[in-house]
């Protein structure tokens, strides 16, 4: 027959140690959730006016604000009208046109890609997500697809 | 003794009993050996350490981070406050020979093989330290908010979340939010100047007083068979102060001639300049990262490099677990063979990084 009193210690230190995660727990949890910062109210933008259609040059970039990210409007040699996030697909630099090269390209890393924003040169592994651009008026209009 | 001393001497002792501490001082020895020199790096990383926290706190008294706030008022205290600049210079420039002494002291623990046992604890310790060493760097890297520091904070968090499973989470509770933003800012100074601060001054305080209580390791072999020694007091302590001036002297003049550079401020809606690269410490794994292929055995090359760097540096800390001893007890050249393996590759991927 085991003793009752060894049996009631451990079922002691038993409850203690349990008394104790929880107390750790109660403390850890709320702190780890502190540092879990909230969505900070700004609703997702799905379109914004990105510049006045007089300003877009030919063979020329912008980058402009779209919500929280930054995006990209492309004018092509030909004038053709095209909008990326500009957020480089490989570790999320911003990219730029390069009117020599009539490319859209990240500095960090020498990314390149296309004036259809297909990923072309190194290491982006991703193509530029795509927006849509309408004209309406003078406003050249960007927005989510 | 005792009887003799008077004034605060015997003021202090009638409160405090300082004749054990005395007592260890007089009798404390330090093992004098070709190797001795390298002991000193300890010591300077110390003093670098203690410069950090002078130098910290006086920009602390104007630093104000924030989106509209952060840039200017580092350009404030560089361009306005009275030797605002030299303060600001020498924190960066002594942030970044910290590292790089305390890289030379962990290499040369390790080539001594002081880190066997008993001295275990101080190895993972000073391992530690360095880690913090190295968030203080990344976190104190953005708080000026220029471009460059804004696209590097960008770029190294984005490598954390290329980590399946664990990176995502990560780099928000890094980045406070999902992008690098104003949040970002305030969570990377809390960790500067408030968490890290804390944790490297209690692990510093165990580094020391293991230090302090196991004595400095003695090479296994003497050179000569003959141990030689010379006391802590005051000779070594004297000479670590010596070293400390040169030190001193070292920075303001690199402080002085080399200081440095604000930038501009950074736009997160702009584009990313040329030339974005991390600190000079990280920029070895940086480099070796790009010679990954995009895909290795269908998994992303650089979560294969990110996990083998993980491993690597896993191992490092662990060093005092795998390093076996040969049969005859001492030497033991795989060890050395690894070191100087792991050396070259840092000098030869910092060099190609820097080209
Ligand atoms: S972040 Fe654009 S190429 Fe690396």
């Amino acid at each position: 027959m085991t003793e009752p009193g060894i049996s009631r210690r451990s079922f002691l230190d038993r409850l203690l140690g349990l008394g104790v995660l929880a107390w750790l727990g109660s403390v850890i949890y709320p702190v780890v959730e502190y540092f879990k910062t909230p969505p900070q109210g700004e609703a997702e933008v799905t379109s914004v006016v990105a510049t006045k259609i007089q300003s877009v040059k030919p063979n020329s970039g912008l980058v402009f604000r779209f919500g929280r990210e930054p995006a990209i409007l492309v004018s092509g040699p030909d004038g053709k009208l095209r909008a990326f996030s500009a957020t480089c697909t490989h570790l999320q630099c911003t990219v730029q046109y390069r009117n020599d090269l009539q490319k859209i390209y990240c500095a960090c890393h020498n990314g390149m890609y296309d004036l259809n924003g297909r990923n072309l040169a190194g290491p982006p592994p991703r193509p530029l997500t795509e927006f849509q651009v309408t004209v309406k008026g003078d406003d050249v209009v960007v927005s989510r697809t | 003794m005792t009887e003799r001393a008077s004034g605060p001497m015997r003021w202090i002792r009638e409160r405090f009993n300082i004749d054990p501490l005395i007592e260890f001082a007089s009798h404390k020895q330090v093992p004098e050996w070709r190797g001795s020199f390298w002991y000193y790096f300890g010591g300077v990383s110390l003093f670098l350490f203690i410069v950090q926290v002078v130098s910290g706190i006086l920009l602390l008294m104007y630093y104000q981070p924030g989106e509209k706030t952060a840039y200017e008022s580092v350009r404030f205290i560089v361009t306005k406050v009275r030797f605002g600049w030299l303060v600001r210079s020498i924190h960066s420039w002594a942030a970044n020979l910290f590292i790089l002494s305390a890289f030379i002291h962990m290499f040369s623990v390790f080539f001594t093989k002081a880190f066997r046992r008993p001295r275990e604890l101080t190895w993972y310790s000073g391992f530690l330290l360095l880690a913090l060493g190295l968030g203080f760097g990344f976190s104190g890297y953005l708080l000026p908010w220029n471009t460059l520091a804004y696209f590097a904070t960008k770029v190294g968090t984005t490598i954390v979340a290329v980590l399946p499973g664990v990176g995502e989470p990560i780099m928000e509770l890094l980045r406070a939010g999902k992008d690098v933003s104003t949040a970002t800012l305030t969570r990377f100074y809390g960790l500067h100047v408030a968490i890290l601060p804390a944790a490297f001054t209690l692990i510093l305080g165990l580094h020391l007083m293991l230090i302090q209580t196991q004595g400095m390791h003695e090479p296994e072999p003497w050179p000569g068979g003959k141990p030689r020694y010379m006391p802590f007091f005051p000779n070594f302590v004297l000479r670590d102060l010596l070293l400390w001036l040169i030190v001193l002297n070292i920075l303001a003049i690199l402080a002085v001639w080399f200081p440095w550079e604000l930038g501009s401020k950074a736009d997160p809606f702009g584009a990313a300049p040329q030339g974005i690269k991390p600190e000079w410490y990280f920029l070895f794994t940086y480099q070796a990262l790009k010679y990954f292929p995009a895909k290795l055995a269908g998994i992303d090359g650089e979560v294969v490099g990110i996990v083998l760097f993980g491993i690597a540096g896993l191992l490092w800390f662990l060093v005092p677990l795998w390093d076996a001893r040969t049969p005859r007890g001492i030497r033991n050249r795989f060890i050395n063979y690894v070191g100087i393996t792991v050396v070259l590759f840092i000098i030869v991927m910092t060099a190609l990084g820097v080209r």
